[in-house]
């Protein structure tokens, strides 16, 4: 049949086209916050064309990466989660949990600010009132890192916003983006890593409202993936690129991105790491 | 569909075959539903020659070819070509449908496809096509022709599996008179070379030009059979002769 | 709106600067969703023929599953092939999880249905047409379903193109199993996804206008093809 034949000759044609350069590459499970800003489209070209290998970066949840990784799908994780990290060194998927770099988590919200929050430095203390004032708040609701923080701010408040959820507490189930996107079209706060903020670009009439607790603060980790646990992982790669990360090369690098002028990530690697 | 009549015409013989006739057909009947339409069906074709099968509307003459071609199992009674069974007859015969179903295909590609599907020689292509007066028109698309020329092209494609018998059902109704005088000769021809006719036909001028042996089918029966020389003078049922004489047959 | 103009007026320039990355997503996303959807047509079409000319016990709840899985959510799809591709999945060995292919596998599972589904339509309804005189030619059933493909074949065109639609429109499968690596497994789809979770409408929108011209192009030279083979009463 002749039209069988050229579907299969054009299926082959197709599938045999080479799919991409073979040189050495690892996958790093990470997040949408990191991704989004633009930090790896600015550090990976250095390091590739350093150690030649080609980093191909994976974006989700933290929730979701580290599930990922714990199926033995990537070499490095870079999330932000501490105890969810602490726990996959110590379930022996991954070889060592170092600190990275970090930056803040932000409460933006609409210029009116109907919970009169603005100016306000105790970010338990804004969301508190957010709850009392019944105002609008658009949560990740996601398990990622973000959300995990958000969870645990709210829980020092002794508010459970989740019991509202559906009436004032809006959980979208996305990622950073996509909650921005949600909460500003609904007229809600929102709690959002600084990175994705500044680069965000659908900001409207939204500004920073509570900033600057130490609450607030957003430490990153990179872990590369045991090759014990997973048996296929390019170990070598992920520690090249670890190690890279966290020398006094990396951190500089890291240090020197910036988006409208603003450095996004602050680079606090360990001394010894470097 | 059934799977059986899907399945390989048949191994290669070994050593020729019984001829297919004579036919004989003992006390047929036919269902459709709750109504009989072939209601004890007896006859008898011998070799050779052309029999035209003749009746007025509903009387059960297309459904009766299908039947003796193996394209539907008869409620009741015995086909029998010459002990063989109608199914495992029909690679031996051909059928030429009132209307003909053509493939989405050149002209050219209609005949190939009959000629590989049962292991023809693919040359015989032009020789077929000449013969019926379609050789120019090869590679047009089958299905732009004239009525004529599809019906034509349905017997170039009936005779390019040889059969020893052919079934043709009203294939001249509706085709202007140039197409019918085509298709009389076409028929003849392949009568003259020893192929079996079974033709059915409401055109009694028709039947009167081609036919050596008329049956009159009525009312699911057979009302008459007897050469053309005596039907049509003479025609010894009611039906017939009120048929031949253009009565509304009741 | 004023979203709107800014996004075409940015897929205008985005499409005349011939951008190398923009380029090279939309051959993946032609690259990914062409190939799912010969695969698709070659598993797809010799299924929907033989539920179209064969009568067996069980075929009206063949019809019903091979119907309702034309309505599989792409990211239900993604999770199935995710968790077989994983690295501690069953064919984690072959190494294909975030790379083209398992996109392409994804996606012919997603279509396989919509073209078995489609076809066997088309199929028996050209089937009803030709089944007494397949059986006077006493054809085999090879002989009969390979007759029916072939003068089906601009009908079967159409309903690859139903096929292609879905697959080059549809992103909750592609991401979760092609991981939307830039260079590397980024498509139309999932491109429009990054540059919606940026905040960056125009440029989301923009790329959503080019995917769109996409498949008008694509459909439009089936429609041509198909008149062509109209005129020549082959359709």
């Amino acid at each position: 049949m002749p039209n069988r034949r050229a579907l299969a000759t054009t299926a082959l044609a197709l599938l045999t086209a080479p799919a991409f350069a073979q040189e050495p590459s690892i996958i790093v499970q990470s997040t949408t916050s990191t991704a989004n800003s633009g930090l790896y489209d600015y550090l990976l070209p250095m390091f590739e064309e350093e150690s030649g290998i080609r980093v191909n970066v994976v974006a989700v949840g933290t929730g979701q990466a580290i599930q990922n990784a714990r199926n033995c799908d990537g070499d490095l994780l870079l999330v932000h989660a501490r105890p969810a990290e602490e726990q996959f060194v110590s379930d022996g998927m991954g070889t060592e949990r170092t600190d990275l770099m970090y930056n803040d988590f932000v409460i933006v919200g609409p210029e009116d600010d109907p919970a009169g929050v603005s100016g306000m430095e105790d970010a338990q203390e804004a969301l508190s009132k957010i709850a009392e004032e019944g105002a609008s708040f658009a949560s990740r609701g996601d398990d990622s890192g973000t959300h995990k923080k958000e969870m645990q701010l709210w829980s020092d408040t002794g508010v459970d916003p989740t019991e509202a959820s559906g009436e004032w507490y809006r959980e979208t189930g996305s990622g950073m983006g996509a909650t921005l996107n949600a909460g500003i079209g609904m007229g809600a706060y929102a709690m959002t890593d600084r990175a994705t903020w500044i680069s965000f670009e659908n900001k409207q009439d939204y500004e920073v409202l509570v900033e600057g607790d130490e609450d607030l603060y957003n430490q990153y980790g990179v872990i590369p993936v045991s090759q014990e646990a997973c048996p296929s992982v390019n170990a070598e790669g992920a520690q090249a690129f670890a190690d890279w990360l966290l020398s006094a090369e990396g951190q500089e690098a890291i240090a020197g991105f910036e988006v409208d002028g603003q450095q996004l990530f602050f680079p606090n690697a360990p001394e010894e790491a470097s | 569909m059934s799977d059986a009549a899907l399945s390989s015409p048949g191994a290669v013989r070994a050593e020729a075959p019984p001829p297919l006739l004579p036919l004989d057909v003992r006390s047929l009947t036919l269902q459709l539903g709750g109504t009989a339409i072939l209601d004890g069906v007896d006859l008898s074709l011998g070799a050779g020659g052309c029999t035209v099968l003749m009746g007025p509307n509903g009387a059960g003459k297309s459904l009766l070819l299908k039947v003796l071609h193996g394209l539907m199992a008869p409620s009741g009674g015995t086909v029998s070509w010459n002990g063989a069974a109608p199914r495992a007859a029909t690679p031996r015969q051909a059928l030429v449908f009132q209307k003909p179903v053509l493939l989405r295909r050149s002209v050219a590609a209609n005949l190939d496809f009959v000629l590989r599907a049962r292991g023809k020689d693919r040359d015989r292509r032009a020789g077929l096509l000449d013969h019926v007066g379609l050789g120019h028109k090869a590679r047009q698309p089958a299905r732009l022709l004239s009525g004529g020329e599809q019906q034509r092209l349905a017997l170039a494609r009936a005779l390019a599996t040889d059969p020893e018998v052919l079934l043709l059902d009203e294939p001249t109704a509706s085709l202007d008179p140039a197409s019918v005088a085509a298709i009389e000769a076409i028929v003849g021809t392949a009568r003259d070379a020893g192929t079996r006719i079974l033709f059915v036909t409401h055109d009694t001028g028709q039947a009167r030009r081609i036919a050596d042996e008329v049956v009159f089918l009525h009312r699911g029966r057979v009302a008459e059979q007897g050469p053309a020389a005596r039907f049509f003078p003479v025609p010894a049922s009611r039906p017939a002769r009120d048929y031949l004489d253009g009565r509304l047959v009741v | 709106m004023q979203n709107l103009g800014e996004a075409f007026a940015l897929a205008l320039s985005l499409v005349a600067s011939g951008d190398p990355d923009l380029l090279e997503i939309v051959a993946l996303s032609l690259r990914v969703s062409l190939s799912a959807t010969a695969l698709a047509c070659l598993l797809g079409l010799p299924l929907g023929a033989l539920v179209a000319t064969a009568r067996f016990r069980g075929r009206g709840i063949v019809l019903v599953v091979m119907n309702a899985l034309m309505g599989l959510p792409p990211v239900v799809v993604g999770l199935l092939v995710y968790i077989h591709l994983s690295r501690s999945g069953p064919l984690g060995f072959l190494g294909l999880l975030y790379t083209p292919g398992a996109m392409i596998l994804a996606q012919t599972i997603l279509i396989a249905p919509i073209v078995a589904a489609l076809s066997r339509q088309v199929l028996e309804d050209l089937h009803v047409e030709y089944a007494e005189q397949f059986r006077s030619f006493c054809l085999t059933r090879r002989q009969v379903i390979g007759a029916l493909l072939w003068d089906a074949r601009y009908a079967l065109l159409t309903v690859g193109l139903a096929g292609f639609g879905r697959a080059v429109a549809e992103v909750g499968a592609v991401i979760v199993v092609g991981g939307n690596i830039d260079h590397l497994t980024r498509v139309m789809t999932t491109a429009i996804a990054l540059e919606t979770s940026k905040g960056d409408l125009p440029l989301a929108l923009a790329l959503g206008i080019i995917l769109l011209v996409l498949a008008l192009g694509v459909n439009a030279a089936v429609q041509a093809l198909r008149m062509t083979a109209a005129r020549s009463a082959y359709v």
